[in-house]
């Protein structure tokens, strides 16, 4: 596969994990520990397929935070997509959301009761469904973080052009910056250095964290998902520890430039406006989510059903929250491989196949 | 604690992962499990009068019925060959029976019934025995087959899963996941144009070239629902030992591996329908697969892994030189975005 | 969130819309995110959606680099190659 196989040479892969063990090494001879978080779910989920852990020195920690959108979906936001299910309409979701569960059940329960769920790979698939079904609401879970809201705000665009009155959309869209800020300023929350996503950073560009990187002085590596990318990533974060130099160095330049993608931005901007989240497992992050602007409130799910986003239960003894600021590594939690597994997880950090849980359950058992 | 998913079939139950382990074991296990059904061989050994049959049933459902490089029908047979097979055995009969949908275009049922034929034909089977039924629209998805094969044992051919022991290797007999990942990219919605061909054909051919070394084959079996990954981990179960799989010794197809990544699957998880995996001891291995790669359908198999490490684990050495656990599919394959 | 691959466009159709190509397959990719997409040009596709191009300049020098960097490996292990030359 052209551009993907290249990043996954083992032979330089076993160099980059000789010069991490030699940067490791100088920081360990000033007792340095050193804790790296990588923000997005995409980068856990790699950091678990290759193995990644395994093959860094004992003083250079992964910590995973916020995961991704799907993990961090309040249990009332699934608790409401049901509800619309059982009310007899059809909701359209990408595949990860089936699992996730609500006060207590998923959308693949409410499938085998009857409920009509259509699994989409595009967002735009949920157009077609709407479209070869005039008679039935169709609701399009539109949930993501910076590198899927461009892709489903196209799909908000194109029923707007097509004047299709059958489709909505339940919003629960999500910023990566705000939840980077947020984190960083939660003084239980020690982190050394940021491995930023790969994706979002498409869309946002890396001057959108620039701002960060000043007002913390953490280092900060925007890295591609391949396992070369991520070593590179750690080494150079491991290079700013030890100059003391803290930078935005930008190592996914293949894809990501300073200003992002202007045509995404400029469409997110169009149909979107700030709005608070709430965040499984952390709480509410203010103005860390989108929703749709006034004019296209139609087509928004929780004002035409009348569905309130509020409540949602779950399990108290769950620790994602921690886990997700990085407070903690998913065994240390009292319900892990217990009461929360891959089959029913409790948490968000085990409900999505990269979820910093379901990683760890997976692989490193 | 989750109630109403506790108490009725979720689509997850018939995705050869976890779940269906679980039904199986607390449903089946536990009414029917003394006897030959004992440690769920893919097909029995039955003594009878003047010898032993090799026996074997399979159930097929499938969207789209047909699919790039297949169909139901031929899936049905080579589904039961190959579990005859895979146990021993030559297959020689098979049954079959069929579950048509009101209003299946005549026209489809002649293709995928000309198509059965043929593949029984290329596999010297003959249909002894068949029932037809004709249920509502709506009560099943088209076309369901099922198909019960019977087989003369192989001389000297006994695998059997508890053979297996520390210092064996395991090797595959062609690239894996083609099946899973052709139809779940022609299934609706997914809307791929083209690309990947379904994996499906029999493999008695290859399990006829490792008879010859009948005494150090230890264990066969075709990596269908749940993959490869299931088949590695139901050898680990219980046992005091572990397998060791080389990342970068996994046979592939680049359409496979592409679709994989795509919508974020693990090919370790995905179907095959004409592989074998076969552990057998380690000096015999080079015999194998020599013997394999001179046939079409083998020219492509490795040897992917030993059995060694860890007590009931399964690893996988990723090709950067880092471990990690291959755990069994948690249920139905999604395309994932995440 | 973020599972998406490089791919090549292998056709532009009419919308905005394209196909692009992986080893041997093709998807249908919506192009309404980039502009000017060409033929032959990479993107990364994210659920259907390309949502950035790929600077093919940018890619080979880092896989120049990371080529480098095994080669030196391979050196170390066994010796320089090609020695006595």
């Amino acid at each position: 596969m052209k551009y993907i196989d290249g990043f996954r040479d083992p032979d330089a892969a076993r160099y980059l994990k000789r010069e991490i063990g030699a940067l490791a090494k100088r920081l360990a001879a000033a007792e340095r520990t050193v804790r790296l978080m990588e923000v997005c779910g995409s980068h856990t989920m790699a950091i678990a397929r290759y193995g990644i852990r395994q093959v860094l020195p004992e003083n250079v920690r992964l910590l995973s935070g916020p995961g991704c959108p799907v993990c961090v979906t309040d249990a009332a936001y699934i608790d409401a997509a049901i509800a619309l299910a059982e009310q007899g309409h059809t909701i359209a979701t990408f595949g990860d959301m089936l699992k996730v569960p609500g006060s207590g059940r998923t959308l693949a329960d409410a499938r085998s009761v009857g409920g009509r769920v259509k699994v989409c790979y595009s967002p735009m698939d949920a157009i077609g469904e709407a479209e070869e079904n005039p008679s039935r609401e169709v609701i399009f879970l539109a949930i993501g973080f910076e590198t899927t809201i461009p892709p489903v705000t196209a799909v908000v665009k194109a029923a707007n052009a097509k004047g299709l009155s059958n489709i909505s959309f339940l919003t629960a869209f999500k910023l990566v910056p705000p939840a980077l800020e947020a984190l960083t300023t939660d003084p239980e929350v020690k982190v050394d250095g940021f491995i930023c996503p790969a994706h979002v950073s498409a869309i946002i560009g890396s001057d959108a964290y620039v701002p960060f990187v000043e007002k913390h002085e953490v280092p900060c590596v925007i890295a591609g998902f391949e396992p070369l990318d991520i070593l590179m990533g750690i080494k150079g974060l491991l290079e700013q520890l030890l100059s003391g130099e803290p930078e935005l160095v930008n190592q996914y330049s293949r894809v990501v430039k300073k200003e992002g993608n202007k045509a995404a931005l400029a469409l997110m901007d169009a149909h979107l406006e700030p709005a608070d989240a709430s965040w499984r497992g952390i709480g509410t992050i203010p103005s860390s989510g989108l929703k749709l602007r006034p004019q296209l409130r139609r087509y928004d799910a929780a004002e035409k059903f009348g569905v309130r986003l509020e409540g949602g239960t779950p399990d108290s003894r769950c620790r994602c929250g921690d886990v997700l600021k990085g407070k903690l590594l998913p065994p240390e939690c009292p319900l892990f491989g217990k009461a929360c597994n891959t089959l029913r997880p409790v948490g968000p950090c085990m409900v999505s196949a990269e979820g910093s849980c379901a990683a760890y359950y997976k692989y490193s058992r | 604690m989750n109630v109403l998913s506790d108490e009725r079939i979720l689509l997850g139950h018939g995705g050869g992962g976890r779940l269906t382990r679980d039904l199986i074991d607390n449903e089946i296990v536990s009414r029917f499990g003394k006897g030959p059904l004992q440690g769920l061989p893919d097909g029995a050994r039955l003594g009878i009068a003047g010898g032993e049959i090799v026996f074997s049933t399979d159930s097929f459902v499938v969207a789209p019925l047909v699919f790039p490089g297949g169909d139901i029908g031929k899936l049905a047979v080579h589904g039961t060959v190959n579990d005859v097979a895979v146990s021993g055995g030559t297959p020689r009969w098979l049954s079959l029976a069929l579950i048509i949908e009101e209003g299946l275009e005549l026209a489809r049922l002649r293709g995928i019934l000309d198509s059965i034929a043929e593949a029984a034909k290329e596999c010297g089977v003959i249909v002894a025995t068949g029932d037809t039924k004709v249920v509502a629209r709506g009560q099943c998805d088209g076309l369901y087959i099922n198909t019960a094969g019977i087989g003369e044992p192989i001389e000297g051919l006994r695998p059997d899963i508890k053979k297996i022991a520390r210092g064996d290797v395991v090797i595959a007999s062609g690239p894996l996941g083609d099946h899973g990942m052709a139809v779940m990219a022609a299934r609706e919605g997914l809307g791929f144009a083209q690309g990947l061909r379904s994996d499906t054909a029999p493999v008695h051919r290859l399990v006829h070239a490792a008879a010859t070394w009948a005494e150090d084959v230890k264990f066969m079996r075709d990596p269908t629902r749940g993959g490869a990954a299931a088949v590695l981990n139901e050898i680990v179960e219980g046992r005091d030992f572990g397998v060791v799989v080389q990342e970068t010794a996994l046979p592939y197809s680049p359409q496979a591996r592409a679709i994989s990544e795509v919508l974020g699957i693990d090919l370790l998880h995905v179907a095959s329908e004409g592989r074998l995996l076969l552990v057998c001891a380690p000096e015999r291995a080079r015999d194998i697969l020599n013997a394999w790669k001179n046939l079409p359908e083998g020219k492509d198999a490795a040897l992917i892994g030993r059995v060694t490490g860890d007590k009931g684990r399964v690893l996988l050495e990723t090709a950067i030189g880092g471990r990690r656990m291959i755990d069994v599919p948690q249920g139905e394959l999604l395309p994932r975005i995440c | 969130m973020c599972l998406a691959v490089p791919m090549k466009i292998v056709e532009l159709k009419n919308d905005s819309a394209g196909v692009c190509e992986l080893d041997g397959t093709r998807y249908d990719v919506d192009l309404s995110l980039i502009e000017t997409p060409s033929l032959q040009e990479y993107v990364i596709v994210h659920a259907g959606f390309a949502i950035e191009k790929l600077d093919e300049a940018e890619a080979s020098a880092r896989l120049e680099l990371f080529e480098g960097m095994a080669q030196a490996y391979r050196e170390d292990e066994t010796g320089p190659a090609g020695e006595g030359e």
